[in-house]
Formats: structure tokens, C-alpha cells, sequence
């Protein structure tokens, strides 16, 4: 065992602190909580990608780096500590540009991971539907071939960074007569085809989170199916366990944890026995989660996909993010409750924000109990119920 | 960053997993917590042969040169095991600390016996009352006399005393800020214990000092010095605490989950019903996460890394992670599991008394606290 970083490690760590304190002391922007998702700035993006910091774990001959997933977790971590506004590419980076790495055609990896890899190219996730959650293999929308292309009609809802997405990675059923594990595929859409239209969604904090995705025939040329067509329900799982392998719920609200902190520092609320107690437990638990999730970036490291080891650091960091943002709220007390924009709101309104925001974050991606069930059965298993 | 063990450490993992399958039976650890000595001069004596006593000692004291890191490998398995006696008190409380702290002579002296299986040791700290494992707590004086020391008071919750042959006191020598740890012959006439029924079924005893001598030589590392060495005591001892506790966790996690797939109800094992497997998948976690915080503490122990903020968060953990661990492998065993005909018990009762060894969760989120700068 060694729980140590090596040299170069640990320089690659500075080099992304030093980069992102100048950009907060240049005024770019500053941190702030769920900012990986919902702070989106293409100059932000495009400083990064300068850096070779996109599809950092790729191979070279894609314009990757072929560097390690520690290093790539290190990147990610550094971004959330600072609250970094990196939605612009963090699902093309995370796991799309991953997905066309792992299923899809030469023609398809030489068209999107460079643009991915330079910041060009934002994407969004096409899964749920509006009677389609937990359950995936229930999707509804459809693609008929018609010579070179598929014609797509249906919806896809919760798609989260939709209106600044260029394309949409989305699974639709292509054999509605198959059993529905083996009827789906997947494509990468252009979100300006003719037919594609979107409606903004606004989540309880008062975000645009979301968008209604709605596909009117629109028409997809065949080179856009990534991987096997009716294969798609297991690329999804595939993605999923890589969109659940990273620390943005243990550090979503980052920038928060830190403040709050300070705040009971200055406040002397710190000394008073059961706030003490609290923040104490958190930076255990956090701390804890950490190990967790680093575990995630080594079964990667040997090349495997995480699987249960992911779905249990995702079902424990939610957890986790919601206790921080309890214990804030505490803190604050009556202050809590006021939100950006009054008079006399506390911490920028990162408490209240994480507080309402936090909620959602044990659903997407795979609910808590689907991540349990994912661990009963796959880590222990118990068989189905 | 690996989260692994070395090929060197999986094999005496396994070692150790067969030897304790073999000789430390329940019904083995029963008999030893009904016995008076609770432990078997004879697997003592194999253990020392299989070099677990000197496991982390250098090769000149007769050792096996190895880690701390690899000694909590060790200690995992024992605490799988539930293994009775007194190796944490002779190895992980008295011996290591001997080797930090002693004189070259000191060492001589006690090392090889220790290693050899021919002598036991044990640690005499925690004294009566609610006080924390801090200095102000440490009342049991150490007066000086022509030279040596005389020591006398009363310390509690001490192991395996009463058959210990030598045993490091923990003792004042000044009103303030002087605390001398001391090496005395547990069998002086002049020192009185009761062994203490337990939850375990562990030997923790109630020492009086009934005006010891100790000579002067005997004093362990430095005079009024001894508060930092007593710290690393505890905090290595925290550690191990921590591997036994793992080991237990993990057993009782394997124990649960294979039964949760054999006992059927509704005609249908119940470890097919989604609460059942949740409550796996939480306790799944649990054991995770208290194993890498446990080792992440060790490996920094090991590589003499400070590490009190690691060391805190891995006992505050642990603590509070086995109790939901035990709350549910309790509930998803049904009423067997609250028998004495079933091996639960077992591992119920030792992690209560693990959890409040040197130091509980509150002890060390208060450690966390000031580590923040609260
Ligand atoms: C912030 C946020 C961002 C999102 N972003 C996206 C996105 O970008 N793209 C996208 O496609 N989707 C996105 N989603 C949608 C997300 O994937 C779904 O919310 C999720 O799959 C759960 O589906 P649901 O909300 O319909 O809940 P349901 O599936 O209806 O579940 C409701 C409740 O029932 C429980 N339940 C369901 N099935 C089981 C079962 N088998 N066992 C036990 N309990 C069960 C659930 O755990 C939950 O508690 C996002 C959601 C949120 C909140």
C-alpha cells in the first residue's frame, strides 16, 4: 500500500492550483458550488484545453495525453476545490469522449476527440425520458433506418447543460421487437439538426439545469450510431459506471465546505461543542470519501471499469454533500434562508443553493437505491429481488 | 497511490488466516474467555515460532524485520479471528514501545524474551475515572526514594496483568508536566489486580501500586519527558485497534451477506429482498471505507509520517461505522443472531470494547477539530 503522490504527481497539482489561482485573481470568474455542471464558460474551456487538461487520459494519436486516471482525478479534484467553471466540456471529457474511445468507429474518434480535446465540442446526455428513469431499458424514443440515415422522433427530458450543447449523446430504441435490453443504440446528434428543439427547465434552486430535448424527425447519418447498433443498453451501463467514477459529488460543493468553516472560525461559532463536532465529522467524512473515490481511479488505472466500486463512492458522496450542506445551513442559522440577490445573504448563498441543490444529485446519474442494488448484487452477490 | 497489499503481505495474510481457521476455533475463544489465564501458553508459543511476535522488530532483537504496515496485516486477521491473549498488550502496546523508547540495554532485555514467546508484557495507562487519554488524567504518582522510584496509585482497564511478567507504568513524577514512564516486574508482591468481567471477555484488570519500587534504570526514555512517547502509544495503539476492527467488520460483513443468501423466508432467500440488500450495501460501504482510513493511517504510522490527523479520522470512523455495521448484521441475522449458539456475539462484543479503546469517536473528532484549526 502507499497513500502517497509521487513527485511529478504532486507538481502536476501545484501546476493546476497556480493555474486556477490566476484565473480567480484575474477575475475570470469565482468558485462556486456545482460549477463543474452548471458554469459554463468556453474561454474557461479553451484556456484548459491549451493546457493538453482535456482527454488528459487518452491515447496520443487522438491529440490524448495518455497520462493516468490518478493524474486525471487529480485535475478533476483540483477543478472542484476551486469551484472552476468547467461545464462547458466535463461530459465530453468524463464520459462521452470516453464512450466513442471504448465503442465507436475510427471515423467517429478521428471527428469528436480532438474537437473534445480542444474545447470545441460540448455535449449532452440523452437517456432519461419523461417515462423513462431508473428504468433505461423502458426508453421510448425511436430511430427508423431510412438508407443512410435514421429518422428519430421522441423525447428525451432532465438533459442536463442542454442549451449550451452542441450534440447530444442519446440512446434510442432501434428494435422495438427485440427484448428491450437489445433494442437500443446510440447516436451523437447535432443539436442544430432540423428537428431537434429544446425547452429550458428550471430546477428547485432556480437554475436552468435541464432541458426538455424534443427530436421531430430529425435526420441522423448512419456514421453518427456509436458502436453496435442494439447494443447501446450496455454501452450505457459502460458510461455510467465512468460518470459515476469522479468526485464531483464529494466536491460539488467544495467551495462551500471551505466557507463554511471559515465562517465558524470567524464567527466563533467553531468553538461552541456541537457545531465543532459537526464540522469535525464532516472533514472525517470527507476525507473517508476521498479514499473511496481514489479507489475508483485505480481499478481504472489497471484498466478495468468501475463498477460497484463506483456506484458505492457516488451513493456515499451524495450523502455526503447533503450533510455538508445540513450542517451549513445550521451554521448559518436564519441567515440560511436567504437567497442571492437579498440583502444580508450569507456566503454568496452557497449554503442555501447546495442545500436545495444537493437534493438532486442522489438521483441523477443513478438513483441511491440503484446504486445499492448495483452493489448487492455485483459486490456481494445477493440475488435479485 | 496503491490501495493494495504486496505479494509478500497477501501470503502471510493467508498464513495467518489458516493458522487461526485452524487453532482458533469459537469454541477455542469461548474457553478462553471462561478460562482464568484467557489465553494457551501453547499457541503462544506456536505463534512465536511463526515469528509473530517479532514480526516487526529488527533481526537483531531476534525480529523479522518487517513493518508496522505489515504487523496490521497481522492484526486484521486476528481481529477476523477474535483471537484471545495478550499479544496486543505484549507486541503492539509494550513491545513497539520499547523499541521507540528504550535504551540499547532496555532493549536487550526484553526484546529477544518477548520475541521468544518466553515473557508477557502489558501497558498500565489509563487510570480511574472519565478523564480522555490526556496528561492531567495520569494521577498515579512516581515519588523518588534514595534514588528509585516508588509508585502508587491505581490504574484501570489495564490488559492481561495477571499474566504479564513486566509492565510498562505510565506514572507523574512532577505535579505539572512531568510524566515518566516507567518498565517494573509485573509480579512485584506490591502490586494488587482484579481482572474485570468484560464485554469481550478480555482480561482487563483493575492495578493497584501499592508503593512499588522501580529502580531508577528502569525508567523508559526520558524522565518528566514521557507525555510524547505516551501520545505515539496511544495513537499506534489506536491504529491496531483499528486493524482488529476491520478484520472483525469484514467477517461479520461476509458472515451477514452469506446468510442473507441462505435463510429463506416467503420461499425466497432474504437476501433477495431489496431492504435486506441495502442494508448489505451500506454495511459493503461501511467496511470499505474503515479499511482504507485504517491503513491509510498504518502506512503513515509505518512510514513514520505524522499523521494524528489520520490517525483521528480512521478511530472516529471505525467506531461509528462498526455500530451501524452491527446494528444491521444484528437485524438481518434475525434471533439467531442474538443467541450464544451463533458466532455473532463474538464479534459484537469485541468491537464495543475495541471502539472504546484509546480513544472513542467523540476523543478524536475532537482531535479533527483543532487539526482544522477550530
Ligand atoms: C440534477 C439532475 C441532473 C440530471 N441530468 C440528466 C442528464 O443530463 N441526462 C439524463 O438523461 N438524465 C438526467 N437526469 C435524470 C436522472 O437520470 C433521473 O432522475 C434518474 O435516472 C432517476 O429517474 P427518475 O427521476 O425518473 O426517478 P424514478 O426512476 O422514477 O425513481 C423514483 C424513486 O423510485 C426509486 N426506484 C426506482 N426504481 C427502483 C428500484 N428498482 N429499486 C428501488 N428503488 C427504485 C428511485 O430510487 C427513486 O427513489 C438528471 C437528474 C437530476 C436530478
Amino acid at each position: 500500500m502507499d497513500f502517497s503522490f509521487t513527485e511529478e504527481q504532486n507538481k502536476f497539482r501545484q501546476e493546476l492550483r497556480n493555474f486556477l489561482e490566476e484565473e480567480i485573481k484575474k477575475g475570470y470568474w469565482e468558485p462556486t458550488c456545482d460549477a463543474w455542471v452548471q458554469g459554463f464558460d468556453p474561454g474557461f474551456t479553451k484556456r484548459v484545453a491549451q493546457r493538453g487538461w482535456i482527454g488528459l487520459t487518452w491515447p496520443k494519436e487522438y491529440g490524448g495525453q495518455g497520462r493516468s486516471h490518478i493524474d486525471r482525478l487529480i485535475l478533476t479534484e483540483e477543478m472542484l476545490r476551486y469551484g472552476a467553471p468547467a461545464a462547458c466540456h466535463w461530459f465530453g471529457d468524463r464520459q462521452v469522449g470516453g464512450a466513442i474511445l471504448s465503442f465507436g468507429s475510427e471515423e467517429l474518434k478521428k471527428e469528436f476527440l480532438p474537437r473534445i480535446i480542444k474545447g470545441e465540442a460540448y455535449f449532452g446526455l440523452g437517456m432519461s425520458e419523461p417515462g423513462t428513469g431508473s428504468d433505461l431499458a423502458s426508453l421510448q424514443t425511436r430511430a427508423v433506418e431510412d438508407g443512410d440515415y435514421y429518422v428519430i422522433n421522441g423525447q428525451k427530458t432532465w438533459t442536463s447543460c442542454a442549451s449550451f450543447s452542441q450534440y447530444f449523446d442519446v440512446y434510442v430504441r432501434t428494435d422495438p421487437e427485440a427484448p428491450r435490453h437489445r433494442g437500443i443504440s446510440e447516436f451523437i446528434i447535432d443539436a442544430q439538426s432540423p428537428g431537434v428543439s429544446r425547452i429550458p427547465m428550471i430546477d428547485i434552486t432556480g437554475t436552468e439545469a435541464w432541458n426538455d430535448v424534443f427530436f421531430d424527425n430529425v435526420r441522423v447519418h448512419k456514421k453518427y450510431l456509436v458502436g453496435e447498433k442494439n447494443r447501446g443498453f450496455y454501452q450505457v451501463l459502460h458510461q455510467l459506471d465512468y460518470e459515476r467514477s469522479g468526485m464531483e459529488r464529494l466536491m460539488g460543493n467544495y467551495p462551500l465546505f471551505e466557507a463554511i468553516i471559515q465562517f465558524a472560525k470567524e464567527n466563533k461559532l467553531s468553538q461552541e461543542p456541537a457545531i465543532r463536532n459537526k464540522l469535525a465529522q464532516l472533514q472525517i467524512e470527507f476525507e473517508v470519501g476521498r479514499l473511496l473515490i481514489y479507489r475508483v481511479a485505480l481499478v481504472m488505472e489497471e484498466g478495468r471499469a468501475p463498477n460497484w466500486e463506483s456506484a458505492m463512492s457516488k451513493a456515499y458522496s451524495t450523502e455526503f454533500e447533503k450533510h455538508l450542506a445540513g450542517v451549513a445551513m445550521e451554521v448559518l442559522g436564519s441567515y440560511g434562508q436567504l437567497m442571492v440577490g437579498s440583502k444580508l445573504v450569507p456566503l454568496r448563498g452557497m449554503a442555501l443553493h447546495s442545500y436545495l441543490g444537493s437534493k438532486g444529485y442522489s438521483l441523477q446519474a443513478g438513483t441511491t437505491e440503484i446504486l445499492k442494488n448495483i452493489l448487492a448484487a455485483r459486490r456481494l452477490g445477493l440475488p435479485s429481488s | 497511490m496503491k490501495l493494495t497489499l504486496t505479494e509478500e503481505q497477501e501470503m502471510l495474510k493467508k498464513t495467518a488466516r489458516d493458522f487461526l481457521v485452524d487453532k482458533c476455533s469459537k469454541k477455542f475463544v469461548k474457553q478462553m474467555e471462561e478460562s482464568e489465564t484467557g489465553y494457551s501458553r501453547e499457541l503462544w508459543q506456536e505463534m512465536a515460532e511463526l515469528g509473530w511476535m517479532g514480526l516487526a522488530f529488527p533481526g537483531k532483537y531476534g525480529g523479522g524485520d518487517m513493518s508496522f504496515l505489515d504487523l496490521a496485516v497481522l492484526l486484521e486477521e486476528m481481529g477476523r479471528a477474535c483471537l484471545p491473549g495478550p499479544f496486543f498488550s505484549a507486541v503492539v502496546l509494550a513491545g513497539l514501545s520499547i523499541l521507540d523508547i528504550g535504551s540499547e540495554e532496555q532493549k536487550q532485555e526484553y526484546l529477544p524474551k518477548l520475541i521468544r514467546g518466553e515473557k508477557i508484557l502489558t501497558l498500565a495507562l489509563t487510570e480511574p475515572g472519565y478523564h480522555n487519554y490526556d496528561a492531567s488524567s495520569v494521577i498515579v504518582e512516581a515519588t523518588r526514594n534514595d534514588g528509585n522510584y516508588i509508585i502508587k496509585g491505581t490504574k484501570l482497564f489495564v490488559p492481561d496483568v495477571h499474566i504479564a511478567d513486566y509492565l510498562l507504568c505510565v506514572a507523574r513524577t512532577k505535579p505539572k508536566n512531568g510524566i515518566t514512564i516507567f518498565l517494573a516486574d509485573a509480579k512485584n508482591p506490591r502490586i494488587k489486580y482484579t481482572v474485570l468481567k468484560t464485554i469481550a471477555g478480555d482480561k482487563l484488570c483493575e492495578v493497584v501500586f501499592d508503593q512499588m519500587p522501580v529502580p531508577k534504570a528502569n525508567i523508559l526514555g526520558r524522565l518528566n519527558q514521557g507525555w510524547s512517547a505516551v501520545q505515539k502509544i496511544i495513537q499506534r495503539a489506536a491504529v491496531g485497534k483499528c486493524c482488529e476492527m476491520v478484520g472483525n467488520i469484514q467477517r461479520v460483513l461476509e458472515m451477514t451477506v452469506d446468510y442473507a443468501k441462505e435463510r429463506k423466508q416467503f420461499d425466497r432467500p432474504i437476501g433477495s429482498f431489496q431492504v435486506i440488500q441495502h442494508y448489505c450495501a451500506d454495511m459493503a460501504t461501511d467496511v470499505d471505507s474503515a479499511r482504507f482510513s485504517t491503513y491509510q493511517a498504518a502506512w503513515m504510522l509505518s512510514e513514520g509520517l505524522p499523521c494524528t490527523k489520520e490517525v483521528a479520522i480512521a478511530k472516529a470512523w471505525i467506531g461509528e461505522a462498526s455500530q451501524r455495521v452491527f446494528a444491521l448484521a444484528h437485524q438481518i441475522h434475525g434471533a439467531i443472531g442474538v443467541t450464544v449458539e451463533h458466532d455473532l456475539h463474538y464479534y459484537t462484543r469485541r468491537a464495543k470494547a475495541a471502539e472504546l479503546a484509546f480513544g472513542d469517536a467523540n476523543f478524536y473528532r475532537e482531535i479533527v477539530a483543532r487539526e482544522m484549526g477550530l
